[in-house]
């Protein structure tokens, strides 16, 4: 990993007191919910959060190099069979058909090339970096008083964490952040995004009993102008893209927000899960049709899965990924860069 | 998104047609378009590289049958294949082997283990057991709160682990619990972690020796990448999986993942999920699987959803009607009911071969929303208006407009559609949009498909016409057919049984010959 912007996000917070060790979760003595909350045993050792994201990654590293320089330990002409071989690296990322096509195409115009591997890797490399370059990745406007951010995506990808991990992070940064529980749907969220806003310190917008999400957002946008809070992040129902009552319901919510807020959501999150494959482009279209998303969060890179279905949307949506989830704890949570991403992208071919 | 494979092997083969037999060379394109298609439905490469060398074995020198043409044979053994790698019949969950019965729920996070704990005590509850769901995720927030949640909404026990919080603990008196109450199913739902966190892997092996259970099921998701292959073969190594639960079907992946995790981890599908309710839940099927890796569609879990949900004599009532032409707005408002009670239009269509050109074309997530805003209008006419549309002067509409909240416009757009809805309809109570979807299913084995979908349905083809010289119409026609054409479809519901004496010989012969292979495949 180039130690680059990725780790000095962590290594700012290195010297701060350790309240909170990525490990320890924070018992809600206060919390009704019936929830014995507990680390899991491994996140409980003393390790460093630096260490912590660095053992994580190089699992997925090491077999890096392993994978290419297996395909030949000296020098090797760039042919066809070297290019079949390299195919299947790259499809095993979740790049998908096109990209890896894409990316060969640009090799296969040094055919004849003798190569060693190292710098057939670093080229890789270098292609999918360029690709995700190509996409513009603005800053997140924190000052819009309040910045309006609204997280959507299938079920399960890691929305509510991920909302729990932002508000711990602009929190850190002296905002004052408050979550809305918009998913309304599912057993328990609301409980669970509670817990989330008491171990960032955020303050949370909950309707029990309610079933209309925009709703919900409607009381959490009067809230946020009356107390004057910085940030509000919205937290909704995972759903399949390919469900338009949903697609539709959340819509709304959006209309919601802009009938509110005229510039708002100033952004629109969609989390996509590292391990899923091709049907990621997918989602991404129709999350971007039906709500205009802006930007992506990769979560679950912590795994082996590699994400690469992120470059296929980077290039053909236009869409940035801004960060990363590297882990079930609140500070988990990693600004995206290019250059690491697609390092351990083609490190990490099984 | 459902690009038709067997199209494009058809098309791989076209050159070819009349040779008798598969070659290394016939078949290189039409291997290399299978490659593709199961890579794009995600599944592992390596397991594609295994599975296309397979195929080319069974298929090499295998004479073409009668009545196939090669690219149908490839399609044949292909389809085969992946059923077999699947793991042939679906098989139930054998009781008698331990009382209680204890079932160990494992997976990755997030890929739906508690919703399908849940799931599952839903269905053997169903089937008069007594479950007892056991909460082991003593790390995610609320996990806890959500099974007891989930066993409230379906009235199955959850055991209370207050003052609990080892996963061992919980299970041992939840053990001795069950026994006491004489609960008969164990469910134990464990958190989600990763293969590689070794210390959360050990804790499922502990939980494994303590409980000894007789099914640990893995919960994949159904949008599961190459990846799937490192974590299944992970999880079964640690545990030595009995079963995998794929989730998130209702969605559009083709869910190869399916066919990676079989082959790594030898574990057979046992369930399948489709959707986030409890009765969203199905025990899994081979074959279905096999088709929508394919993109051929997952035609008979489509039959049974609408055999299930719709009023079988409802929609022969309106499909006699559409054949007689006197689909009316009453009809048209009662048919949009009912695909919402088969779910999404667009789902719907997905799961049938051949229908995503036609899908596309039509633009089902707008078509849905309009359908609410269509009934609206149909439900502020006069009943005379809703069974004869010719009626509709602009008076009229302006008063319905009125009535309804919308606009005339809108009102027109209905008309339009509801006009199309009728042709459309009336070209798939024939079996098959004209030839080619009716080759679809019975390429696919779904001979009897199209009599189930469409029942009743029968047509004739107008003196001296082909298929394809219809279709080509309905090309020139911008998708349509003529009318007169049309008429000459479909000269009545009551076309005695023998129609098909009027078609040639010839064309009665292949069919026969393709019905069989579908008999044959199923
Ligand atoms: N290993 C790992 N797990 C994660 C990460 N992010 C989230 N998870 C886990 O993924 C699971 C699902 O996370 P949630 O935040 O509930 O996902 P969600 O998208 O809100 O789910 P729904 O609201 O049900 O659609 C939980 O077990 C999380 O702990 C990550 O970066 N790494
Ligand atoms: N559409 C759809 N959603 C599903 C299905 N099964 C589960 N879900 C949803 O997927 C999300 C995650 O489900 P959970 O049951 O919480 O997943 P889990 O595996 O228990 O998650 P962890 O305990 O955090 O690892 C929820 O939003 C569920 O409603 C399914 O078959 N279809
Ligand atoms: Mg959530
Ligand atoms: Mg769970």
């Amino acid at each position: 990993m180039s130690g680059k912007g990725m780790f000095s996000f962590f290594k700012k917070k290195k010297g701060e007191p350790e309240a909170e060790t990525p490990a320890q979760a924070v018992p809600n003595p206060d919390l009704s919910a019936p929830e014995p909350v507990q680390s899991a045993p491994v996140q409980s050792e003393k390790k460093s959060i630096f260490q912590h994201i660095k053992d994580g990654l190089k699992k997925t590293r090491n077999q890096l190099g392993e994978k290419i320089v297996q395909l030949f330990p000296g020098l090797r002409k760039i042919d066809e069979s070297l290019l079949e071989e390299l195919e299947e690296i790259l499809i095993s990322t979740d790049l998908g058909f096109p990209t890896t096509q894409m990316i060969l195409e640009k090799i296969r115009k040094n055919k004849g090339q003798d190569l060693d591997a190292v710098t057939l890797k670093k080229r890789l490399q270098a292609e999918i970096e360029a690709i995700l370059n190509q996409v513009p990745r603005p800053v997140i406007p924190l000052d819009e008083a309040p910045s309006i951010f609204l997280v959507v995506g299938v079920n399960g990808v890691g929305k509510t964490t991920t909302i729990g991990k932002l508000a711990h992070h602009w929190k850190e940064q002296g905002k004052r952040v408050l979550i809305c529980a918009a998913d309304t749907f599912r057993a328990a969220a609301r409980e669970q995004l509670e817990v989330w806003s008491k171990r960032a310190g955020a303050d949370i917008e909950i309707k029990e009993n309610s079933n209309d999400p925009a709703a919900v957002v409607y009381d959490a946008l009067e809230r946020v102008k009356a107390e004057k809070q910085d940030i509000l992040i919205i937290d909704t129902a995972g759903r399949l893209h390919n469900n338009p009552n949903l697609m539709n319901e959340l819509a709304k919510v959006k209309r919601v927000i802009t009938r509110e807020f005229p510039n708002g959501p100033h952004r629109v999150f969609l989390i996509l899960d590292a391990i899923t494959g091709q049907n990621a482009l997918q989602q991404a279209k129709q999350f971007v049709e039906k709500v205009g998303v802006t930007d992506l969060v990769i979560t679950k890179l912590d795994g082996t899965a590699k994400g690469g279905v992120a470059v296929a949307i980077a290039n053909e949506l236009s869409l940035p990924i801004q960060f990363i989830g590297v882990g079930e704890q609140m500070d988990q949570l990693l600004p995206f860069d290019a250059a690491s991403f697609s390092e351990s992208l083609i490190g990490g071919s099984a | 998104m459902f690009d038709q494979l067997s199209n494009k092997i058809q098309d791989t083969f076209r050159k070819l047609t009349g040779k008798a037999k598969l070659s290394e060379e016939n078949m290189q394109d039409a291997l290399a378009e299978i490659r593709r298609a199961l890579l794009e439905a995600d599944v592992n490469f390596k397991v594609v590289k295994t599975f296309i060398e397979q195929v080319k074995q069974k298929a090499l020198g295998q004479d073409v049958l009668r009545g196939l043409d090669p690219g149908q044979q490839l399609v044949k053994i292909v389809h085969g294949g992946l059923v077999e790698l699947l793991g042939g019949q679906a098989r139930e969950i054998d009781f008698s082997r331990q009382k209680p019965y204890v079932i160990m729920v494992v997976g990755l996070q997030g890929t739906g283990k508690t919703t399908t704990c849940g799931k599952l005590a839903n269905y053997l509850a169903k089937k008069g057991k007594k479950p007892l769901l056991v909460p082991c995720d003593v790390y995610r927030p609320a996990a806890i709160l959500q099974l007891q949640t989930v066993g409230a909404g379906i009235d199955v026990p959850v055991f209370d682990s207050t003052n609990l919080n080892k996963p061992l603990e919980i299970v041992d008196r939840a053990l001795a619990q069950a026994k006491k109450d004489q609960q008969d199913v164990l469910i134990v739902d464990t958190a989600g972690r990763l293969h590689i966190d070794d210390t959360l892997m050990d804790e499922l092996k502990q939980l494994k020796a303590k409980l000894n259970p007789s099914e640990i099921f893995f919960v994949a998701d159904a949008m599961t990448g190459q990846d799937a292959v490192t974590s299944a073969g992970a999880f079964h190594q640690a545990l030595e999986l009995s079963g995998v639960i794929m989730t998130k079907l209702d969605g559009d992946a083709r869910g190869g993942a399916a066919l990676s995790i079989s082959e790594v981890t030898g574990a057979r599908l046992r369930f399948v999920g489709l959707g986030e309710k409890v009765d969203d839940f199905e025990p899994f099927h081979p074959d279905r699987m096999a088709g929508r890796i394919l993109g051929m569609g997952d035609v008979l879990s489509l039959v049974e959803r609408v055999q299930e949900r719709v009023d079988q004599e409802e929609a022969m009532a309106l499909q006699k009607k559409m054949l007689e032409n006197q689909f009316t707005l009453e009809d048209f408002s009662k048919t949009i009911s009912q695909i919402g009670k088969m779910g999404d239009l667009g789902g719907l269509m997905g799961m049938m071969p051949g229908m995503g050109k036609l899908k596309e074309k039509m633009d089902i997530n707008k078509e849905s929303k309009q359908f609410t805003t269509f009934q609206a209008i149909i439900n502020s006419m006069t009943p005379e208006e809703r069974q004869n549309h010719a009626i509709l002067t602009n008076r009229r509409k302006a008063r319905i407009a009125k009535g309804s909240g919308r606009q005339v416009s809108e009102i027109n757009k209905m008309l339009q559609q509801f006009m199309q809805m009728r042709q459309m309809m009336s070209l798939m109570t024939k079996p098959g949009k004209l030839g080619k979807l009716r080759q679809m299913f019975s390429r696919a084995g779904m001979g009897d498909f199209a009599k189930n979908m469409f029942p009743g349905s029968q047509y004739k083809l107008p003196n001296g016409m082909t298929e394809e010289q219809l279709e080509q119409l309905a090309e020139q026609n911008g998708g349509q057919l003529p009318p007169e054409v049309i008429q000459q479809l479909m000269p009545g519901a009551a076309r005695p049984a023998g129609h098909q004496a009027s078609r040639p010989k010839k064309d009665r012969k292949k069919e026969k010959a393709k019905r069989k292979q579908g008999r044959k495949r199923r």
